[in-house]
């Protein structure tokens, strides 16, 4: 076996050798986000950029069609990373996973150069099955959403076959019925209808029971499996947090997608409905960092891989202001008729997206690096760690600078176009000219090229951090000696 | 740390997990199925496509405090009148046009969507167009030929993105029947454009505005 420090697969087991190549399209992915994301920021500012050649909304639908594949690719990479650990044997049909792997990444290259050269098609069906579904978050054409699911069944199949052979942890248990239910949503946004508002209310089945319940309760899973690894906490605590967390994440997160049909033509019931459990989204994520600052402190901070825990606890804390937060601040309807489908929503998507996703795949990312390098020391006295450190707090803070941006031009929206102007194109367009406004596109952009500066450095780090270490790992106590 | 409380049981959160789970999502099926039936085209809350026959406004109601569509007189689209398979089939090609051409992201449509270009809910009430007269061809142009049209003092124009003829008439038509939905005042505190006929005075009681 190779020295530690040094990168070698052989360091890996099967799942950890497939799940490294899920992190590495992920990360490339998230670079692309991030350039796109710049892009259309530019926009806003020059609107003559690119203009007729990577227009809008072309910039923008990559952007935010590159972050929710970039995710996926972290979840199935993070998954196959627990897999043989927490079922205690090999992965069940690892070469499918593998042909799986390259299937995948070909077709989302297909999607995004379509995306880029061909842009758009005539209005007819051909459009939506060869080049986009012009369906914000899912215009995947059709043929790669059939592509999607038999991908994703693979991997479930993968996953779930795995633990019934071997064991099943409680945290094994919640992800295979997590799977299920992520996996059957999407089949919900898979349909043509004129009706928009039909559309609308099934789209936001794939939308928000992602993204505001399977998702919550995956990245619940791989913190579990995050804290016992880097702090040594006992699975009996982490497995019954985790239990803790999907009985208050799912029962406020079902129903709380009702928050999504106040203003789609659907019945008034929904705002009792959507307003009163989407109020109760943010309490699963109070418990979150509860969970992990109290585990944290019980074990005094001391931690195998300082780099996967800080982002374990930014996971934390993310989460609960940029989902919970943010999403409550305007989850009302008597704010949200204000604010809904202003910059007011931009600011909550990305603190939401990346405080509570990008967080923890990028832990992951830690964990594997670790790994992968022999098992290697990740904590205090590592050579280089200003590296982690400022790649940390540079996306971070670009981060948050970027979501305060908007979320000013979002005040200044609601305000100004909606409350005052009612809401006309001409109310439209004074808002989006007032100097609030444009002042906070300007800061959007600086802190947006802040938080890029933080991917470079974040890149450099996972090329490099740990290869002149040659300590082992710092060892836990042993699990029920505390 | 020998016993455990039943409250703090491993056990038990894992029942409660699973009971909370599968009672919200029955009561999300239930809550599915009846609105859906709500929202049929052809209800009360999404009217028929052959709504576009119609005149479609936009006025505060008393009783629900915000405002409501209101489907007025016949004033059928390109003037010509259509029954519901063929108001339907053009408002599907307008639908159809709309995803192609990935409006989505660049406008909202009903809230939802991208914020770099204006709200198309009630789009084809919008002030902007003038006057109803000239309103439909002026849509069909502008869809048609919009790069060198008049947009905004922020130079932000929408490209020209091929926009047939026939599509950019379906794209009419969708907004039109989009405009008549129930969206429970959203958005709220907006002025139609003037609908009324040449002979009536102005300010007529069907513009009045709430809030």
């Amino acid at each position: 076996m190779a020295m530690p420090g040094t990168l070698d697969s052989a360091n890996l087991n099967g799942g950890q050798k497939l799940a490294v190549k899920y992190f590495t399209v992920a990360l490339a992915l998230f670079g692309a986000q991030i350039v796109f994301g710049l892009l259309a920021g530019i926009q806003y500012l020059k609107p003559d950029f690119l203009y007729g050649v990577l227009d809008f909304s072309v910039n923008r639908m990559v952007h935010i069609n590159a972050l929710v594949v970039w995710l996926l690719f972290g979840f199935i990479g993070s998954s196959y990373w627990l897999l043989e650990d927490e079922a205690g044997i090999p992965v069940v049909g690892l070469r499918l996973g593998n042909l799986v792997f390259w299937v995948f990444t070909l077709a989302v290259a297909v999607v995004v150069v379509v995306y880029l050269l061909v842009q758009i098609g005539p209005g007819d069906h051909s459009t939506l099955w060869l080049i986009n579904e012009g369906r914000e978050y899912i215009e995947a054409p059709r043929w790669a959403d059939i592509g999607i699911v038999a991908c994703v069944l693979a991997f479930f199949f993968n996953v779930a076959a795995t633990f019934a052979k071997g064991r099943y942890t409680g945290i094994g248990g919640v992800l295979v019925l997590d799977l299920i239910a992520l996996f059957g949503i999407y089949l919900a946004g898979m349909f043509y209808t004129p009706n928009i508002s039909v559309d609308q209310y099934w789209w936001w089945w794939v939308i928000h029971l992602w993204v505001e319940a399977t998702w919550e309760v995956l990245v619940g899973c791989l913190m579990a499996y995050g804290l016992m690894k880097t702090l040594g906490v006992r699975r009996k605590i982490v497995e019954t947090w985790l239990y803790i967390e999907v009985a208050l994440m799912f029962g406020s997160g079902i129903l709380g997608l009702g928050h999504h049909y106040f203003w789609i033509g659907t019945p008034e019931y929904w705002f009792t409905i959507g307003g009163f459990f989407s109020a109760l989204e943010p309490i699963p994520l109070v418990a979150m960092v509860v969970h992990s600052v109290f585990d944290s402190g019980t074990h005094n901070m001391k931690n195998n891989n300082h780099p996967a825990l800080a982002w374990i606890i930014a996971h934390a804390f993310g989460n609960f202001f940029g989902a919970g937060v943010w999403g409550f601040m305007h989850t009302l309807p008597q704010i949200n008729l204000y604010t809904h489908g202003t910059q007011w929503s931009a600011s909550h998507g990305h603190f939401a997206f990346f405080g509570a996703y990008a967080t923890l795949v990028i832990a992951f990312f830690y964990l594997a690096l670790q790994k992968w390098r022999g098992n290697v020391w990740m904590s205090g006295g590592l050579a280089g760690a200003w590296r982690w450190k400022w790649a940390l707090g540079l996306l971070n803070l670009g981060m948050v600078g970027m979501v305060m941006a908007m979320l000013v031009a979002g005040y200044e929206q609601s305000q100004i176009e909606r409350a005052i102007e009612g809401s006309s194109w001409v109310g439209y367009f004074v808002a989006q000219a007032h100097p609030w406004f444009v002042q906070g596109m300007w800061w959007r952009q600086v802190f947006g090229w802040m938080f890029a500066a933080g991917f470079v450095l974040l890149v450099w780090d996972l090329l490099t951090l740990g290869r002149s270490e040659r300590r082992p790992a710092q060892v836990h106590a042993e699990p029920g000696v505390r | 740390m020998s016993h455990t409380e039943w409250w703090a049981s491993e056990s038990f959160w894992r029942k409660t997990a699973i009971w909370v789970t599968a009672g919200s999502f029955v009561a999300l099926i239930f809550l599915t199925l009846d609105s859906m039936s709500a929202i049929t085209a052809g209800s009360t809350r999404v009217p028929a496509y052959s709504v576009i026959n119609h005149r479609i406004d936009y006025v505060f109601d008393e009783k629900r405090n915000f405002q409501v569509p209101v489907i007025g007189v016949e004033e059928p689209l390109f003037g010509k009148t259509l029954t519901e398979a063929e108001a339907e089939a053009l408002v599907s090609r307008g639908k159809l046009t709309t995803q192609a051409k990935n409006c989505m992201n660049c406008h909202t449509l009903l809230g939802n969507g991208a914020y770099y270009a204006p709200d198309l809910t009630k789009a084809w009430l919008d002030p902007s167009w003038g006057s109803k007269e000239v309103r439909e061809q002026m849509m069909v142009d502008f869809l048609m030929n919009p790069q060198d049209r008049l947009h905004n003092g922020l130079g932000r124009r929408m490209p020209n993105l091929g926009i047939t003829e026939d599509e950019a008439r379906a794209t009419v038509a969708f907004l039109k029947w989009m405009a008549s939905i129930d969206t429970n005042g959203f958005p709220a505190n907006f002025t139609p454009i003037d609908q009324s006929d040449p002979p009536a005075e102005s300010g007529s009681p069907t513009q009045q505005q709430g809030g």
